[in-house]
């Protein structure tokens, strides 16, 4: 029945496996680095939201990177993620396309949505991706993907991730209700980052811990505190392996950290921590884990960084260089057309 | 009517115009309150509530958990209370997941009590894209509002407006919906229109629900329109002038009620018909418009009329894609053109 479990911080996790959750928190981090640097280099004079080659709003995940490392690490392509308006961690450690993805960034025919979607609304159907705008919302479908696996008889899974700030919307339990009850493959993930856009944890859930709303649905609920990707990577492989015995679903709570603004352009004035964020990045506490560990050194470490930058500046290099979509075919694929799939 | 206290020439731009309103009006009633998402400290993320929070403080000015059904529905209860919620529905394209307590409960329980219980209640959300923000929050969707049966809709354009249709809203016994678009707001982050920094009075400033305004006078052309579109519209219009095309420009300013005589009187006038609508092409209040004015008298018409819409399409996200489907300075002059060809 209901556990609701805190793991042990001496962590057995191979070294390789550490190593590999280290190379996605850095590819991840280096990635949006990148993106905050394409996404402010053309909103002048002032900042136009509107501007530039990659308009609108821009969600960044730098902080959160342990949750989606740690709990991906246990996926194949064939398993199911949607993830939320914030996606691009979840999005790669999946395993996305980093051209395709980034190039749907730069609004390009190459992107993943042709240039449609844009950055809260990416769709791999290769690694069985998606994320969505509107809150809460990507774990409906989650459900629907568990389903479709279970009933052909594999043992592949659905994630459903949300916020902290989600988990009051109606959706959020409603899903958890359906997956308990039908016993659907889902492991339902809470990114519990302290905000909702300005509205802190403690203004908007009325319990201290998601995992214990698991509770209400008779499925396990697990907190990992302290944004510790080797806590997560436990607890996570746990309840995937769980989901892939067909024992059910299940949710994670893991409490993490949002670098930055709600969204490129916060100003962040309501935020009370920020003078000291920067101290808890979870990126070299890792390092100096690994390091203390006989992990990692300096040329392991700068190899990383370097692999991780040649494969983003590639990637921003070819949304750069691909074409935009043609205006004359901006109301395209509002229905199937003959033979397009 | 349009009272004023006193002449002014301090400008405004809408958001503050509007915040204004609220602010007057809840220091005459206490029983006048505002909830939503992020509207407390932060001032709404469109700058609805700005400087509300510091005056009136967290127990007038609220910060809600995500869950829209439950504050919605507590707005409905409060104002059947007696009290005058303003409630904020942050994005138009969040209604989705909230839909029942508007249309099904605050729209519907004054008729069903056969008008014994009244629901003098605001919900107040934005509309509109144009800054590359995707499918999902890039709609205006006003169409579906007035849609539906038993709450009024007004779209203010310019700051007095939006100060003058609050404070009818607030006072209003019925449910008001209060959509402003993001681009009339005249927020620093986005493209600045010069039209939506104007002079704001000062004191009690009422504008009546459905009454539509003659926001330029012309004898050849008739546009018919709302919102943002009448800052587009009227940028074309000055530039027609200089080719001695004279075009009268409404503003609906409310769709429910919707003011039919002072659309009716100008096409009588100008005998041609533009409809200018940023909501999706089919079902909605263009088809409504022309509808009104042939079922009135198909004789008004010298020449077939046009309707400059968003396409039965999702709003795509890059930004040459999204220009070809709003509906643009080009696109709104080369309709006129036609009906004067
Ligand atoms: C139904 C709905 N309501 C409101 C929003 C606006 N919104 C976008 S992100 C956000 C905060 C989400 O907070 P949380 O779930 O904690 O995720 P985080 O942004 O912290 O990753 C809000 C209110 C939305 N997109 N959809």
């Amino acid at each position: 029945m209901t556990t609701t479990v805190t793991p042990p911080q001496d962590h057995d996790t191979s070294s390789g496996v550490r190593l590999d959750l280290y190379r996605t928190m850095v590819l991840v981090r280096t990635y949006e680095m990148a993106i905050l640097r394409e996404y402010h280099a053309d909103k002048g004079p002032g900042f136009d939201i509107g501007k530039g080659l990659v308009p609108g709003e821009m969600h960044l995940s730098a902080g959160q990177e342990p949750v989606a490392a740690g709990v991906c690490a246990h996926l194949t392509e064939d398993d199911a993620v949607t993830a939320t308006h914030r996606p691009h961690h979840f999005a790669i450690a999946h395993g996305i396309d980093l051209e395709a993805m980034t190039a749907e960034i730069f609004g390009r025919e190459t992107g993943l949505g042709r240039g449609r979607g844009g950055h809260m609304h990416l769709f791999d159907p290769k690694t069985h991706f998606s994320c969505s705008g509107i809150i809460a919302e990507g774990y409906p479908p989650a459900l629907g993907q568990a389903f479709a696996f279970s009933r052909r008889g594999t043992d592949r899974i659905a994630v459903a991730v949300t916020g902290e700030g989600a988990a009051n919307q109606g959706a959020f339990h409603e899903s958890l209700n359906l997956a308990a009850l039908w016993h659907l493959p889902v492991v339902f993930v809470v990114e519990d980052n302290q905000w909702g856009i300005s509205v802190p944890r403690s203004a908007s859930t009325a319990v201290p811990s998601n995992a214990d709303r698991a509770a209400a649905y008779g499925i396990p609920g697990v907190r990992v505190e302290d944004n510790d990707v080797d806590a997560v990577f436990e607890a996570a492989g746990e309840l995937v392996a769980r989901a892939r015995r067909g024992e059910g679903p299940s949710l994670l709570e893991v409490s993490t950290l949002r670098l930055l603004g709600h969204f490129e352009g916060d100003a962040q004035g309501y935020r009370t921590d920020l003078d000291e964020v920067n101290e808890h990045d979870p990126i070299p506490r890792y390092e100096a884990r690994l390091r203390e560990a006989g992990l990692l050194d300096d040329a392991l470490r700068d190899e990383v960084a370097r692999e991780a930058e040649e494969r983003v500046e590639a990637a921003i290099a070819f949304a750069k260089d691909s074409p935009l979509p043609d205006p004359a075919e901006a109301t395209r694929y509002v229905f199937p057309e003959e033979g397009s799939r | 009517m349009t009272t004023t206290a006193a002449p002014t020439t301090r400008r405004l731009n809408t958001a503050k115009a509007m915040a204004e309103a609220i602010a007057q009006e809840m220091r005459a009633n206490p029983e006048v309150f505002y909830l939503g998402e992020d509207v407390g400290p932060y001032g709404g993320i469109f700058g609805s509530t700005t400087g509300l929070f510091e005056e009136f403080g967290p127990s007038r000015i609220i910060d809600t958990p995500i869950s829209e059904t439950a504050f919605i529905g507590l707005g409905i209860g409060a104002a059947v209370e007696g009290m005058r919620p303003i409630v904020e529905l942050m994005f138009a394209d969040f209604m989705g997941v909230c839909l029942d307590q508007i249309y099904n409960h605050m729209a519907k329980i004054h008729f069903e009590s056969g008008g014994n219980v009244t629901v003098p209640m605001v919900l107040t959300t934005a509309v509109g894209g144009g800054y590359s923000d995707g499918c999902q929050h890039s709609q205006t969707l006003w169409g579906t509002f007035a849609h539906l049966p038993g709450m009024k809709v007004v779209v203010p354009s310019n700051p007095a407006d939006a100060k003058g249709l609050m404070t009818s809203a607030i006072r209003d016994d019925a449910p008001v919906v209060y959509m402003f678009h993001k681009g009339v707001m005249g927020l620093p982050w986005m493209a600045k229109n010069r039209r939506s920094i104007d002079v704001v009075p000062e004191g009690e400033h009422v504008v009546p629900i459905g009454k539509a305004a003659v926001a330029r006078e012309g004898g050849d052309v008739t546009v018919v329109t709302l919102s943002l579109s009448v800052h587009h519209t009227l940028d074309v219009a000055e530039q027609l002038e200089g080719e001695g095309v004279s075009v009268e420009v409404i503003d609906l300013r409310s769709l429910v009620p919707l003011d039919r005589e002072t659309v009716l009187a100008s096409v009588a006038k100008t005998g041609r018909l533009v409809v200018v609508d940023e909501d999706y092409h089919s079902f909605g209040l263009s088809g409504e418009i022309l509808a009104s004015v042939v079922e009135a008298d198909p004789g008004l018409l010298r020449a077939a009329p046009r309707r400059v819409t968003t396409p039965d399409a999702p709003i795509p996200y890059a930004h040459g894609l999204e220009q070809a489907v709003l509906p643009l300075h080009d696109r709104i002059t080369a309709a006129i053109r036609e009906v004067l060809a």
